[in-house]
């Protein structure tokens, strides 16, 4: 196992690395540079004072050089300033990462262990009343636009109940866990929502998938009851698509969280991501990217770990060869 | 079972606790749409940081709220008249002016050190140096030597003769006690600024307030400055909540999350407008037009708009009052040259185009666009008058004008074509280096009594020779324009400056390098209770004034 883990994080490492190329490339060729934020909204800004300025930062150089001096500094742990919070690019982005991973922790959390209950009541008695109002559950949950929903929260709880905050990560004095968790209450629905629908319709196809196979019978035959035949056999099985979804959705870790993040006024990473790019904050948007497909990374890799330990067919041997 | 209701018991209660407040009335929570980039007040140039260093420090000079220049650290404006500006010459033999300031006698940073000239000896070494990034340098370049007189008195020698020279708001004053150290290495200055690594330090501020907390992209706390020699602030606590979403901003001020939602940088003109319809009962809401002025730039260049008829045409066809009545309320005002009523400077009796589709056809037929097919003119050589409109694709409001525009223009046998693009490729790329093929709705920013030298001067035309500097995008080329905005920047007598400041918008309405549509008015949402608030509508914040604010309640 160790020998499979070491060679995967190589590989990391050298997709990192590919892709600091590329993202720096593409923002780079990206029209508009710091510069034109500073001219746009300063009016007594003169051409000259451009052009000075454009030289000070080196954006006058080739794309190639600035990569260049980037990516040393980078391998001397220097990844730069924010042009946006003028601080060291790592200081500004490890609480958004921290802040983000809460949320969407908490809120897949919450989403997978609603969905697993809830498509297994759907699978067991297909087309029943139980099932119908699953399945509406899952179709309003998939249909309704995430911001419209996050908005329904805040007017509800928030202006008319008056019992939870609008926005925010933490209440202005702090507030310590209960003040935190307070704040999460909202982003964590409105989030939850949207993951819990789809994960719900997967756990059901899966399981009714599952509960047709042979095995299933043989279990049935051998005299075990619905429950262990459900529990014991069939959800094993039917938690490997399910796997799949959970792994391909951390590709949405960053990008997904973006309309809760902004409507709750949550300080994540999507946000930061999005601002930095249109903020023109070459090294803030160049490392939170980098850092989200080194997430995306992770996330396949605890996929194919998860794998293994559902399906014993699957062993680390096997998925090594696959690489 | 237990455990369920244990834990449905505990998620009540936490939803019921409430947080750690002061009073209402101790606490203003203001909302704003953006973090400020940094709080170095000359290094960066933001309206977020504006906001918050209005409250904690104060200009040399400011713009009022009536638009006059006054003295916020200094004693006395600088005048020709009363002997504190003086004409000379600079070390070149050229004109050039001296002028006399005065620090105001109690000035104090907020740690108890005296405000003196070693100030302003370090904030001028700071400005002219290259390496240390100062966004806007001209002041300081602009400024030969300083002479000192004593602790609170000394003398500018500029290096020309400006009739702007009583102004210096830009002279953004540094501790020199505290900063020092930072600007050892002045190109790492950028970095170690306290303004930065230590920004909480009371030594830094000298207004109403200084800054106690701050939560990058969260929230910036304000507390009452021991040190301030003026009026004592009437609130214990300011406390600036970023909440960049403009529904979610309103939701806060709703749910009583935060109090009041600064105009500067707060919701848009439609939303402002749809909240005081549902809530004008419970907050004041106020409009109020300024500085940033919405138009169209005509390439001077296009074979069809290069015809002075063609773009008078346009302006004829234009319902521009129609479109403030019905998009917003009559809240932004018609603007029929660059500079806004509320300047000083304007001129009211430059040629208008009020909205009249015979002229403009009529105009449109004189240009040779005499033929109609399909409800589209053509020119004798069989040409369409057809060309693009250019803005910022997903700003709602400017969309929708340009829908009016293409309504309207259409009436007049005009086929507009819309082709927008996001802000970046808009401003990065397709104005900075004339890609546009005709016409591009976006606003400039400007400042009172600003002269639109970047905007208008012939060798201010982007090329490439030039690196693309420079803001004429139009491509509007007047020697008698050029030399007019020359003679307006040394020419200082009050009856020549009136006449010349006439000629420039006369001329701006006259030859129409731009189309001019109206003054953006910015929203401030307050509630009932909170007075004292005056919207400047200029680039000097209303928290300049924040000692002036108060709860009635």
């Amino acid at each position: 196992m160790a020998h499979y883990l070491i060679g995967r994080l190589a590989e990391a490492l050298v997709v990192l690395i590919i892709m600091s190329f590329v993202i720096f490339f593409l923002i780079a060729l990206m029209p508009g540079d710091p510069i034109d934020v500073m001219i746009a909204s300063n009016p007594e800004l003169t051409p000259a004072d451009a052009v000075r300025l454009r030289a000070l930062h080196g954006l006058d150089l080739p794309i190639w050089q600035r990569y260049v001096n980037w990516l040393t500094a980078a391998l001397g742990g220097d990844l730069g300033f924010s042009r946006n919070f003028n601080r060291p690019v790592f200081e500004v982005l490890l609480p958004r990462l921290g802040n983000t991973v809460i949320l969407l922790g908490i809120s897949s959390i919450l989403a997978i262990a609603i969905a697993i209950p809830l498509g297994i009541i759907a699978a067991l008695r297909p087309h029943s009343l139980a099932d119908g109002a699953v399945n509406l559950f899952c179709f309003a949950g998939i249909s309704i636009p995430p911001f419209w929903f996050a908005i329904l929260l805040i007017m509800l709880f928030a202006v008319t109940l008056g019992l939870l905050p609008a926005g925010g990560v933490e209440p202005i004095d702090g507030g310590g866990l209960a003040g935190r968790a307070r704040h999460l209450i909202l982003p964590v629905a409105a989030l939850a929502l949207a993951s819990l629908a789809g994960f719900t319709r997967f756990m059901r196809a899966s399981m009714m998938e599952a509960l047709r196979q042979d095995y299933i019978r043989t279990a049935r035959a051998k005299g075990l009851t619905d429950r262990r035949v459900v529990i014991g056999h069939a959800l094993r099985n039917a938690m490997l698509p399910l796997v799949t979804i959970i792994a391909l959705d951390f590709g949405s870790l960053f990008s997904g969280a973006l309309v809760t993040e902004t409507v709750f006024a949550y300080l994540g990473m999507g946000k930061l991501i999005v601002d930095a790019i249109f903020g023109n904050d070459f090294n803030l948007a160049l490392v939170a990217l980098l850092m989200a497909t080194f997430v995306v990374l992770i996330g396949n890799l605890l996929a194919d770990v998860g794998y293994a330990f559902l399906d014993p067919r699957i062993s680390f041997r096997s998925l090594e060869a696959r690489r | 079972m237990r455990p369920m209701r244990t834990a449905l018991a505990a998620a009540i209660a936490v939803s019921l606790a409430p947080g750690i407040t002061l009073a209402a009335n101790d606490e203003l929570v203001i909302g704003i749409g953006q973090y400020p980039e940094g709080f170095h007040p000359s290094l960066f140039s933001h309206v977020a940081q504006s906001l918050v260093l209005g409250a904690v420090r104060r200009p040399f000079t400011a713009y009022d709220p009536d638009w006059n220049l006054i003295c916020m650290l200094c004693t006395e404006l600088p005048s020709l008249e009363n002997g504190t500006a003086r004409e000379s010459t600079n070390a070149a033999g050229e004109p050039a002016l001296e002028v006399d300031y005065a620090i105001h006698p109690d000035a104090t940073w907020g740690d108890g050190t005296p405000i003196t000239t070693k100030d302003v000896m370090f904030t001028w070494q700071v400005g002219r140096t290259e390496a240390a990034g100062i966004g806007n340098q001209e002041l300081y370049r602009n400024i030969e030597q300083i002479d000192v007189h004593d602790d609170k008195r000394f003398t500018l020698h500029l290096d020309r003769r400006e009739c702007s020279f009583a102004g210096l708001g830009d002279f953004d004053l540094l501790p020199a006690h505290l900063e020092a150290d930072a600007f050892a290495e002045p190109r790492e200055y950028k970095q170690r600024t306290l303004y930065e690594t230590d920004t909480t330090n009371p030594g830094l501020y000298f207004g109403p307030y200084r800054i106690t907390r701050v939560e990058p992209g969260a929230l910036v706390v304000l507390e009452p400055n021991p040190t301030w020699w003026g009026a004592k602030p009437n609130f214990e606590r300011v406390v600036f909540r970023i909440i960049e979403n403009t529904a979610a901003l309103e939701a806060n001020l709703l749910s009583g999350e935060i109090d009041y939602i600064a105009g500067e940088d707060g919701i848009t003109l439609d939303q402002a407008l749809a909240f005081e319809n549902r809530h004008g009962d419970d907050y004041d809401v106020v409009f109020k037009s300024g500085l940033i002025y919405e138009h169209i730039d005509v390439r001077q260049d296009n074979p069809i708009l290069k015809d002075l008829r063609v773009r008078q045409a346009l302006m004829y066809a234009t319902n521009r009052q129609g479109i403030s009545e019905r998009l917003f309320e009559g809240k932004q005002p018609v603007a029929h040259s660059s500079v806004n009523p509320l300047d000083s400077v304007h001129f009211d009796d430059v040629p208008k185009y009020q909205f009249d589709p015979a002229r403009a056809a009529a105009l449109l037929e004189e240009a040779g666009w005499t033929e109609l097919r399909d409800g589209v003119r053509y020119n004798a050589a069989g040409e369409r008058l057809t060309f693009e409109i250019m803005t910022t694709a997903g700003n709602r409001i400017r969309e929708l004008v340009e829908q009016a525009l293409q309504s309207m223009w259409a009436e007049v046998g005009i086929d507009l074509r819309i082709r927008n693009q996001p802000p970046r490729v808009l401003f990065g790329q397709t104005l900075r280096q004339r890609e546009f093929s005709a016409t591009a709705m976006f606003a400039w920013v400007s400042s009172p009594e600003n002269i639109p030298w970047t905007t208008l001067r012939s060798d201010m035309i982007p090329t490439e020779a030039n690196n693309f500097s420079g803001q004429n995008y139009t491509g509007y080329l007047s020697p008698e324009m050029d030399d007019t905005m020359e003679r307006i920047r040394v020419e200082c007598a009050p009856e020549t400056q009136q006449a010349l400041w006439q000629e420039i918008q006369t001329r701006y309405a006259t030859d129409l390098p731009a189309l001019p549509l109206y003054f953006r008015a910015n929203a401030f949402v307050m509630p009932k209770w909170l007075q004292g608030v005056t919207p400047t509508g200029h680039q000097n914040p209303s928290t300049l004034w924040i000692e002036n604010w108060q709860s009635t309640e």
